[in-house]
């Protein structure tokens, strides 16, 4: 294909990402799961890029994960994400950034409805209204919070402090990229490169001076699947899940796996620990486990900012070696001390590859 | 090893690059007339074993062409060689030959860590 056609396909898979002024959501698990994660987006924008970002402490649960499990009815959810949008409508703000891929998702379900089915927005407002007396206006650009980091992902690069480069090889770091299913395959148009050639953190490692790698099961789920980890005796299911990608990208040797979703990086990083317990298999180098970040803490990383700040010491699979490989000094010492220096308490359960 | 009260999955991928074809490739030699199976089924319906145990001759074949003759050798250790496939098998195929050459060379071409 000529250059102008692959430009004009191309344009095909973009999607419009606000420039500023957003109204931030959180998510429910990530501030569980990854705590230093949305912290460092905030920065990120304030600090690093200047932007206007807002986030009303109000604000509640989307409902996803009910949602997704069968106890929150459909009503229920659009009034709950009505009552997001009110608060963002009362604070001024028309552009609304997701930190979680569940919600962005069920935010685009909810909002393609109204617009295929307007009576279910008018019965919503009508919900909304008698239940809480708020009025709301549907968001003028809905965008995942990594969208926004890959838009300013040249800005990001701009300021960085360390590259994805192996600095005893001086090699680009073989990073994994693994997109949230909830973020293009429900509605592809939504995505950056939609649902065939997902962009958006390929977009980020490659300007950032890694190198992304193509393996088999590169679009296949991590295996969260809701139910399939709510009920225990379905967790088999999720972990083999996560097997069959971690068997896949395990010949081509990488040294992290980058997430966009709450999910994916919690159980990526999670099972990685429970196959080594349930059967003595690693698949990183050297008998260690693959590190797996958030495209927050990636950004962090290359921006200088201290590993435990960033709340690195929550993963189950270690990531000194990526750290090392990056050339990042760190303090052990302080892996596991707080804010105010006080230790807060080595896990019990050992890690992956310690 | 932790129990943490699930099992992993064990994956059923085929994995035709790690495929060996041996044992098929000499049944097919020994009994040409094994390769022109329509894997219509009319063996298992009428096979005597598969009547008292979970015992499928197409099954047998389908494992053969997959190579997977772990699973295989236990499988054929259920045929008792009445021979009934053979007067049903509408390519007549000589199905009791095909079981004896794989009991005979199995042994032959299961993987070393088996």
């Amino acid at each position: 294909m000529k250059a102008e056609g692959k430009i004009r396909v191309w344009q095909d898979y973009q999607k419009e990402i606000a420039d500023d002024h957003y109204f931030y959501v959180r998510s429910c698990i990530r501030q569980n799961f990854f705590p230093g994660s949305e912290q460092t987006f905030l920065k990120i924008l304030r600090t690093e890029l200047g932007k206007d970002i807002y986030e009303n402490p109000h604000h509640t649960t989307c409902s996803g994960i009910g949602y997704h499990s069968d106890v929150v009815p459909f009503d229920t959810i659009q009034t709950i994400v009505a009552r997001q949008f009110a608060l963002m409508t009362e604070a001024g703000y028309k552009n609304l950034a997701a930190s979680c891929i569940t919600s962005f998702g069920i935010y685009n379900e909810i909002i393609e409805t109204w617009k295929e089915f307007p009576s279910e927005l008018e019965k919503v407002r009508n919900f909304l209204k008698s239940a809480t007396g708020r009025e709301f206006e549907v968001p003028q650009n809905v965008a995942h919070a990594s969208d926004i980091v890959y838009k300013f992902r040249d800005d990001i690069a701009a300021r960085k402090k360390f590259s994805l480069i192996n600095q005893h090889t001086g090699e680009p770091l073989k990073i994994v990229e693994h997109i949230g299913c909830h973020y293009s395959k429900m509605f592809p148009s939504k995505g950056v490169g939609g649902a065939e050639f997902p962009h958006v953190l390929v977009g980020m490692i490659e300007s950032w001076g890694g190198e992304v790698i193509d393996y088999p099961e590169r679009r296949h789920c991590c295996g969260f699947g809701f139910r399939q980890y709510l009920v225990m005796s379905n967790r088999g299911y999720s972990v083999s899940n996560s097997r069959k990608k971690f068997e896949s990208m395990e010949p081509y040797i990488p040294d992290a796996i980058l997430c966009n979703c709450p999910g994916c990086p919690m159980f990526l990083d999670r099972w990685q620990y429970v196959i080594e317990e349930m059967e003595g298999k690693t698949f990183g180098e050297n008998g260690a486990g693959i590190p797996v970040l958030t495209y927050e803490e990636m950004a962090g990383l290359v921006l200088g900012y201290d590993p435990w700040d960033l709340g690195l010491q929550m993963h189950q699979t270690n990531v000194e070696p990526l750290l090392n490989k990056i050339g990042i000094q760190y303090n052990p010492e302080l892996k596991y001390a707080g804010k105010d220096g006080k230790m807060i308490g080595k896990p019990m359960m050992v890690g992956c590859g310690w | 090893m932790k129990n943490f009260g699930y099992s992993i999955i064990k994956q059923r991928t085929i994995d035709y690059d790690q495929f060996d074809g041996r044992l098929l490739n000499e049944v097919l030699e020994m009994e040409p007339s094994f390769k022109v199976c329509l894997s219509c089924g009319g063996c298992t319906a009428t096979c005597s074993a598969g009547d008292l145990v979970s015992f499928n001759v197409r099954r047998m074949n389908l494992l053969l062409r997959r190579g997977e003759t772990i699973e295989l050798e236990s499988e054929i250790q259920k045929c008792m060689l009445c021979g009934k496939c053979m007067l049903v098998c509408p390519r007549g195929i000589n199905l009791r030959n095909v079981i004896m050459l794989i009991k005979k060379s199995i042994a032959k071409y299961k993987p070393i860590n088996s």
